[in-house]
């Protein structure tokens, strides 16, 4: 892992006329008070930014660069806030809006004639589900989850949860996730992605699905020989 | 009258717009009587909260 970010933070500070540490002059306290000034402050920053750019974008060398942006706008844009989670709230945005121009600029997700292996293994998967009228098979057909939010609380769930998200194809995963995690409109993602409405639904349908039933098989009603 | 396949769709689609009167009323009509799609619903806006649980236990820098 690079140390770019460190040096870009203290090229920063130094810019700001607040180089305190070499004790070479006094920086004035309304720079010396920004959380972005400590170094155990941003530590804990980059982790979690990296956690959420990693997240979307499924690719570690990328997710540094992005969340790399993010903080050198941030540490140049820097402005007043009132406490450390708002400016970590501002911060996140701007890595937000970076993530949602990269996917933007990456450009089209596949269209619904031309789905991948996976994608087209999913909807295979799901469609088994159902009998030849439409209506739920017999042993498919959703069973109670019983108390799931007591899931969330359990460490071991975000294991699997994590899991069944990265199990999602690539593109189906990026739709799921700029609806759910970078919480845009679906009118939104279609023009961020040149995509209609309707494909826009049924990607993030056929996501919803397969979370639901990879969910389902490895959390909520394991087989017994699981390990 | 839906088909349990149709009502999934739609329950998905509820997430992200606002169903109209005759999708609301077609639906509400199924899920009263499918037990099935009544627990899809249920499971499909677990997914919802989970997601949102998860980009804030990330964002507060909870493990």
């Amino acid at each position: 892992m690079g140390e770019r970010w460190v040096v870009l933070a203290r090229i920063s500070r130094y810019n700001a006329g607040a180089l305190n540490h070499a004790g070479s002059h006094e920086a004035p306290m309304s720079q010396d008070s920004s959380p972005l000034m400590e170094d155990d402050f941003l530590v804990a920053l980059r982790r979690d930014l990296l956690k959420f750019a990693r997240l979307q974008l499924r690719n570690d060398a990328l997710a540094e660069d992005m969340v790399q942006e993010a903080l050198a706008a941030a540490l140049v844009g820097e402005r007043s806030f009132a406490g450390r989670a708002a400016l970590k709230t501002w911060i996140f945005a701007i890595l937000r809006n970076k993530i949602v121009d990269h996917f933007r600029a990456s450009g089209r997700v596949t269209n619904v004639s031309a789905l991948s292996p996976e994608e087209a293994g999913l909807d295979q998967a799901f469609e088994a589900l159902f009998k030849a009228n439409e209506h739920w098979a017999r042993d498919a057909r959703p069973a109670p989850w019983g108390d799931p939010e007591e899931a969330l609380i359990q460490q071991r769930f975000w294991v699997v949860f994590d899991a069944c998200l990265n199990h999602l194809p690539a593109s189906t995963a990026r739709v799921f996730m700029m609806r759910e995690f970078l919480e845009l409109e679906t009118a939104e993602i279609c023009q961020a992605l040149e995509i209609t409405a309707g494909n826009c639904n049924v990607i993030l349908h056929r996501a919803r699905n397969g979370l639901r039933r990879c969910l389902d098989k490895n959390w909520f009603s394991p087989e017994p020989s699981r390990c | 009258m839906l088909s349990c396949r149709q009502a999934t769709r739609l329950l998905s689609e509820a997430q992200d717009r606002k169903l109209g009167l005759s999708e609301k009323l077609s639906l509400e009509l199924h899920l009263a009587m499918c037990k099935g799609c009544t627990n899809y619903r249920a499971q499909v806006s677990f997914l919802r909260d989970a997601c949102r649980r998860y980009v804030a236990d990330v964002r507060e820098g909870r493990e």
